[in-house]
């Protein structure tokens, strides 16, 4: 088992250098800088002269490879630069929003987790059913359906609806508050997007739980199982589910890597302050070092993720371990 | 006769008397506090107003700083009107041939940390504006090319002096940007301490700032203006989407966003909320413009530029753009409203600006076909933002189609348009805009200048260069309204840059909110002390 983990956290530092390479050259590869968006952007008198002591001040008139060397040195002394947007520190802006991207994301997960694994398990048990069609037709549904597009369907719906029940027209908060300053209108902000997102994420967890667990239903342990005279309840739980999960795992922890920064629009929705905001924001401004870090950071996540969840393939099925 | 004489006296008596009651009634005394939510849709890059040119900065930190005068907050309209802020009694006009202008700075102004503010906080920062050490930024100082000198007679008083007289100095030591910051920090912190520092002396006082979400800002107590502000205090809160600042609105979360929403939001809101709703609206000191690539063939004939404005219908696309687009107005070079701007009739003799369209498009099609450019395709480049570059440009589209052109229109997200611009110039024609806050004729149409730095044509003029010379130096209003109309004729005449419309300022907000006039920029008014809520 060791041995798998150290091949396993070996493989994770020239993936990191592999995105490093591409994020830095591809973003400056695109025509425009932080510079002219801000001081040009608005329409207003711009001296060309400030332009230029602009990009001196944020290092853009050096030399690339400079530049380069900069920001792959910076992970060895822990710094990793200011935004050339606001100045501060990158460490700080995205750590002011992570908490509520890793909010949305565990909500989310939950959300989809307890819709998910029940329904596909009915479906699965049901097959060909009444049950399996209203399930099936759900799931599709929530595939078909963008969250944003579903966030904005629930904003609507809750600004019509209230106005015509109760004569006032009621939208979630559009400022994060920690839960553990005010639980209600943290929950009264977050739950929205949590259901919006974890609907989709439900669906493609639903439909992986049923066909896995139909696959795993077929099997010749499962009809010894039965043959043995096990009762369905104890087959399908102790014997089936738990084979099934496998692949139901590796949905999870993709679809969980995904919302960790890649909820761009359905944070810019609910005007949530999180990491997907933060990205359109910085890419819209071409703040190198905020953008480059972002996406250093959802590579970071997504390998970690993909770490995490070979780690539990292992711990579910000893023949991965022992290969 | 007597009789009569008594009666109509009771009559005016009592009109008079309705008349004050109704006067009483309908302006109301404004309340005192309350925190004001409202929605920004750009982000703030840094606090400090001398280096900055967003409202995202604008909008939530103007709050926190006094200025030295200000556009009228009661009459923001007239684009002419100036009202002291840490100055005392009017604006004056300029002594000793205009060249000189001495403001009497109040006294007993302090900043939020207590600090004294008198006439040398004011120095220190136009010198940081007017003369920036060298390495240091201000975006703002070639405005101030007039200004010889700044001297403090005594702590009360401050004198300019200019090179030349100008009618240009006025409306630039008003603009938004020039927050008073304190000698004190200047001194003690050294020009960039005000990027993440804020200490002013105006209505609020700051409070936090939560990057991407926030800022919030608390009554000042200590504040120069008597009674104000009547707000306990106030919020800005980031929301970079369209539809949730007008949710927000809808749903009460926010009472205003003050940068403007297109008509179709109006409608909106106005429809979901009726009386709770109160719009107001104004022409917006911003022009739309496109601009034409003179180095690229066939655009270096003048008769290929001339026929491109001259296939534009400016009055037609007035009364239906307006409805969907923030753009209204056809104007000249000024805006609109200024006494330097183009009258009516002057505009109709002007190039483009005729009201007989067929005639106009005719004459556009004589003019293709002697230059040998009948038909032609072309890259049109634009910016990838609604409103109102999309629509607008979508509209040009057709308007050039009418006289047999075709452009392919090229919608890029805004670095990369501003790359195009600015360092590219790959294209052949482009969609331009002139967004100033203070109006500022004299200062503003300087972008038509073909030498100006941000004059994307590629022309040459060095007439207009002469003419420009002229008109900065004027130095009575009839002067310059001469030379503008020179000036105009030429730039059209060159046709580098040609306007479409001038966009469109719509406000609505939640009917509570009182006190909030609409200026002719979302600039401009936002020290918020006026505001007061009626809940």
């Amino acid at each position: 088992m060791h041995k798998y983990i150290a091949k396993r956290l070996l493989l994770i530092l020239p993936t990191l250098l592999g995105a490093a390479v591409l994020v830095f050259f591809l973003l400056r590869a695109i025509p425009g800088d932080v510079c002219e968006v801000r001081l040009a952007g608005s329409g207003l008198y711009v001296d060309e002269a400030e332009i230029e002591l602009c990009r001196e001040k944020l290092g853009l008139a050096k030399p690339l490879i400079v530049q380069f060397w900069d920001f792959i040195t910076g992970y060895v002394v822990w710094d990793l630069g200011d935004s050339m947007w606001t100045g501060k520190p990158v460490t700080e802006e995205i750590g002011l929003r992570f908490k509520l991207s890793l909010q949305v994301a565990l909500m989310a997960t939950l959300v989809a987790v307890v819709i998910a694994i029940p329904l596909g398990a009915i479906s699965a048990i049901k097959q060909d059913t009444w049950i399996d069609y209203v399930v099936r037709s759900f799931s599709i549904a929530g595939i078909a359906m963008p969250s944003f597009w579903l966030g904005i369907l629930i904003i609507l719906g809750l600004l019509i609806g209230t106005q015509h029940f109760l004569g006032t027209p009621w939208m979630p908060p559009i400022e994060y508050v920690s839960p553990f300053k005010d639980l209600a209108s943290n929950m009264a902000q977050l739950i929205w997007p949590a259901v919006a997102t974890g609907y989709r994420y439900s669906a493609v967890a639903t439909r992986m739980t049923r066909s896995a667990l139909l696959e795993v239903l077929r099997e010749d342990y499962i009809r010894t199982a039965r043959a043995k005279g096990m009762t369905e309840k104890i087959i399908i739980n102790r014997h089936a589910l738990k084979n099934a999960m496998l692949p139901v795992f590796t949905i999870i922890g993709i679809e969980f890597a995904f919302l960790m920064g890649g909820l761009v629009v359905t944070e810019q929705v609910f005007n949530l302050n999180g990491i997907g905001k933060l990205f359109v924001e910085s890419v819209q401004a071409q703040d190198f070092a905020m953008t480059q870090q972002l996406v250093m950071l959802v590579v970071l996540i997504a390998v970690v993720t993909n770490f995490v969840v070979d780690l539990v393939y292992a711990w579910l099925d000893p023949r991965i371990r022992y290969a | 006769m007597k009789s009569s004489l008594f009666k109509q006296g009771v009559a005016a008596i009592v009109g008079i008397a309705f008349a004050l009651g109704a006067v009483t009634v309908s302006v109301a005394a404004p309340k005192k506090g309350g925190i004001l939510n409202f929605v920004v849709g750009s982000k703030i890059p840094s606090y400090d107003g001398h280096i900055e040119s967003t409202f995202g900065m604008i909008h939530p930190i103007r709050p926190f700083y006094s200025l030295l005068f200000r556009v009228n907050p009661d009459n923001p309209a007239d684009p002419t009107d100036f009202q002291c802020d840490v100055c005392e009694g009017n604006i004056p006009s300029g002594a000793k041939g205009g060249t000189e202008y001495t403001f009497k700075i109040r006294k007993g102004l302090q900043f939020h940390d207590g600090t004294p503010l008198n006439a040398h906080d004011v120095k220190a920062t136009f010198d940081k504006i007017v003369f920036p050490p060298k390495g240091v930024a201000s975006n703002r100082k070639a405005m101030f090319k007039m200004v010889k000198s700044i001297e403090v007679p005594d702590d009360h008083t401050i004198v300019f002096t200019l090179k030349f007289p100008s009618g240009a100095f006025i409306p630039s030591a008003g603009m938004p940007f020039n927050f008073i910051y304190s000698k004190k920090d200047l001194d003690a912190h050294g020009y960039e301490w005000h990027k993440k520092n804020v200490n002013g002396s105006g209505a609020f006082i700051f409070v936090e700032h939560v990057a991407g979400s926030h800022v919030a800002g608390k009554r000042n107590p200590n504040y120069h203006h008597a009674g104000k502000p009547y707000l306990d205090g106030f919020r800005a809160i980031s929301a970079p989407k369209m539809s949730v600042r007008l949710q927000a609105i809808r749903g009460d979360r926010a009472a205003i966003e003050f940068r403007g929403f297109p008509p179709k939001a109006r409608d909106d809101l106005v429809k979901a909320l009726g009386d709770k709703i109160t719009v107001q609206e104004s022409d917006w000191n911003c022009a739309l413009m496109f601009t034409v690539n003179v180095n690229h063939k066939p655009f270096d004939d003048k008769r290929v530029r001339h026929a491109l404005t001259l296939a534009v219908d400016r009055y037609e696309a007035s009364k239906y753009l307006a409805n969907i687009a923030i753009v209204k107005t056809v104007g000249g070079i000024v805006f609109p409203s200024h006494p330097l701007a183009a009258t009516a009739a002057e505009l109709e003799g002007s190039l483009g600006f005729s009201r007989d369209i067929k005639a106009s498009r005719a004459k556009a099609r004589a003019l293709l076909k002697e230059a040998g450019a009948e038909g032609i395709e072309f890259d049109f480049n634009n910016r990838g933002v609604d409103q109102p570059y999309k629509v607008v440009g979508t509209w040009l589209v057709d308007q050039w189609r009418q006289v047999g052109l075709k452009p392919i229109q090229r919608v890029q997200p805004s670095p990369q348009f501003y790359a195009t611009l600015r360092k590219k110039k790959d294209f052949d024609v482009t969609v331009d805009f002139n967004c100033q806050s203070v109006v500022n004729p004299i200062a503003d149409v300087s972008k038509f200048l073909c030498s100006a730095g941000n004059h994307y044509s590629g022309c040459e003029n060095a007439k207009l260069d002469v003419i420009y010379d002229r008109l900065l130096k004027a130095e009575t209003p009839a002067q310059q309204r001469s030379i503008m109309r020179e000036f105009e004729t030429e730039v059209f005449d060159t046709a580098g840059t040609a306007l479409t419309l001038w966009w469109y300022k719509i406000n609505p907000h939640r009917s509570y909110v009182k006190g909030w006039k609409i200026a002719p920029s979302h600039y401009l008014n936002q020290s918020l002390d006026q505001i007061w809520l009626d809940k």
